[in-house]
């Protein structure tokens, strides 16, 4: 479905970001980015967002080129970004929050029902329907951003770190519900530092070395690589089978 | 006049203020671009009034009903004709190339304002304008009370749009993270072109109010660019109603200041409000911390 190409980004004149990555996300996939900070990981979700406009390179969706379609047309085509930080509208009440996600005129026609979807997925939300954005604990925020991606009924979903700064509990919480989500045929690509889960969740991992994907393969083949178990999991998990 | 009477007409002269203030920090809060020409919108709005009294006799409050929709109108013309081209840049280079737009713009309006109308002075005063209500020995002229009222309920109104309708959740979110309205399906170039033709309608309604209770001159649009400035800095940005109550707080310092150091002052004051406002709360009066 999303096939990403050679992609080339750079900020300003100076640091490259991508320097010629390529992945693919298939219907239905989950697929784990991982890398070490500052590999281009953030980069290329926001090249995917539409933005960021690439130096070169292709990124296609659905068979149909993505570069210099605007963020919002690209969120109308099914693909929704959930941001890493959340990026919540803080001064808007929660509800208000999830009906801004369903914006697109195609996510407007069901919003209702998904918005009852979101509830059902999140309860805790619909009691706080009323209250600010800002008002919210992490966890909870991230239920928002998570809810507010849902409701623009995409086909394929982008998290940016979801787990960042959230206690760990809270995170299996969220990741049981990607999973789920995922299970209803909605195609995952989950940019991850905490590699562990998410190779425990994904079909596929691709890890980003240096803006390219340096290593590719299903996710359980990745998390039993002793290389990348000390790359990533560190000198302890390497040595265990 | 006593200090009582001072007060009531600097309140109603502070309502007029919020008004010119709560559309230009509307623009602000959500293009981040300071359109310095929008006492020059105000001007043309009053000029508005003028003709449409002068020419075809039209009552000033009735002629609201021309004079916002076109300023309406000329809001989004500006936008998609000018300030499109400076919302695309970073943060620092959209505030300078806003502010020397902004210069030419009033500069331009100016100018053609004196070429249409001289640069006398106007007040359109319809047959009822002498009016004035008595209440315990305080005159209250009907006209700028009236203006006061349709202040308050254009103000009313904006909140209502921001509030309830699709685009007006859609132009404070853009306000709040541009970003993050972008990844939720916002075409944030439409939120930016609703708020700027929004921002303007109210200038225009402004101009008209200002016609009527007061006066019109080429020359007043810089005084009411400052005015509006002034009552941002007093309020902080992202309050409809903070901002017209900072409108207010500036009309009654005014008319403070007249009563105790004579009328002399009265343009001072608002200025040492401005300085002593960014001193000790320079986010404003009623900005969220």
């Amino acid at each position: 479905m999303l096939e990403v190409d050679g992609l080339e980004a750079a900020y300003g004149a100076g640091a490259v970001a991508l320097a010629g990555a390529s992945l693919t996300v298939g219907a239905g996939e989950l697929v784990a980015l991982l890398g070490p900070n500052g590999a281009g990981k953030t980069t290329l979700v926001r090249c995917i967002a539409g933005l960021v406009r690439p130096r070169r390179g292709t990124l296609r969706w659905q068979g149909r080129p993505l570069t210099g379609v605007p963020p919002h047309a690209i969120v109308e085509l099914g693909i929704a970004v959930v941001p890493e930080g959340r990026r919540l509208f803080g001064g808007l009440t929660v509800e208000e929050n999830l009906a801004l996600g369903a914006f697109t005129p195609r996510a407007r026609a069901g919003a209702c029902a998904r918005l009852e979807a979101v509830y059902a997925l999140f309860p805790v939300l619909r009691e706080r329907r009323r209250q600010l954005a800002r008002t919210l604990s992490g966890g909870q925020q991230q239920m928002v951003a998570l809810g507010r991606a849902l409701m623009a009924d995409p086909r394929l979903l982008v998290l940016d770190e979801p787990s960042l700064g959230l206690a760990p509990r809270v995170v299996e919480a969220i990741f049981e519900t990607l999973v789920a989500i995922n299970r209803q045929g909605v195609a995952v690509l989950l940019v991850e530092q905490n590699v562990h889960l998410a190779l425990a969740v994904a079909h596929r991992a691709c890890i980003l070395e240096a803006g390219r994907v340096a290593r590719e393969g299903p996710a359980r083949a990745l998390a039993d690589d002793p290389e990348v178990r000390r790359a990533y999991l560190g000198p302890l998990a390497a040595a265990r089978p | 006049m006593t200090v009582l009477q001072q007060a009531v007409l600097g309140l109603l002269l502070g309502g007029l203020y919020g008004l010119a203030a709560a559309g230009l920090s509307l623009i602000f809060g959500v293009l981040r671009v300071l359109n310095v020409a929008h006492g020059e919108l105000i001007m043309l709005g009053g000029y508005g009034a003028f003709w449409l009294f002068a020419l075809a006799g039209v009552d000033p409050f009735l002629a609201l009903l021309v004079v916002v929709p076109a300023a309406l109108l000329a809001g989004l013309a500006l936008y998609a004709g000018l300030f499109r081209f400076v919302v695309a840049a970073e943060e620092e280079t959209r505030i300078k190339n806003s502010l020397l737009i902004g210069f030419g713009l009033g500069l331009a309006l100016h100018a053609a304002a004196v070429r249409l109308w001289t640069a006398d002075e106007r007040a359109v005063t319809p047959a009822w304008a002498g009016g004035a209500l008595t209440v315990g020995g305080i005159a209250i002229p009907l006209v700028r009370l009236g203006a006061l009222a349709v202040a308050l309920v254009l103000i009313g109104a904006l909140h209502l749009l921001l509030a309830r309708w699709r685009w007006g959740h859609a132009i404070r979110a853009t306000a709040e993270d541009r970003e993050a309205a972008l990844l939720a399906g916002i075409d944030v170039r439409r939120a930016y072109a609703l708020a700027f033709a929004l921002g303007t309608a109210l200038a225009g309604a402004a101009g008209v109010l200002v016609s009527t209770g007061y006066s019109v001159s080429p020359a007043i649009g810089l005084e009411w660019t400052l005015k509006a400035l002034i009552v941002i800095v007093l309020a902080g940005l992202g309050s409809i109603f903070g901002t017209f109550v900072g409108g207010l707080v500036l009309g009654l310092a005014e008319a403070a200041s007249a009563a105790a150091f004579g009328g002399a002052y009265r343009e001072i004051v608002g200025l040492v409000v401005f300085f002593v406002v960014l001193l000790v709360r320079p986010r404003g009066l009623f900005a969220r911390a």
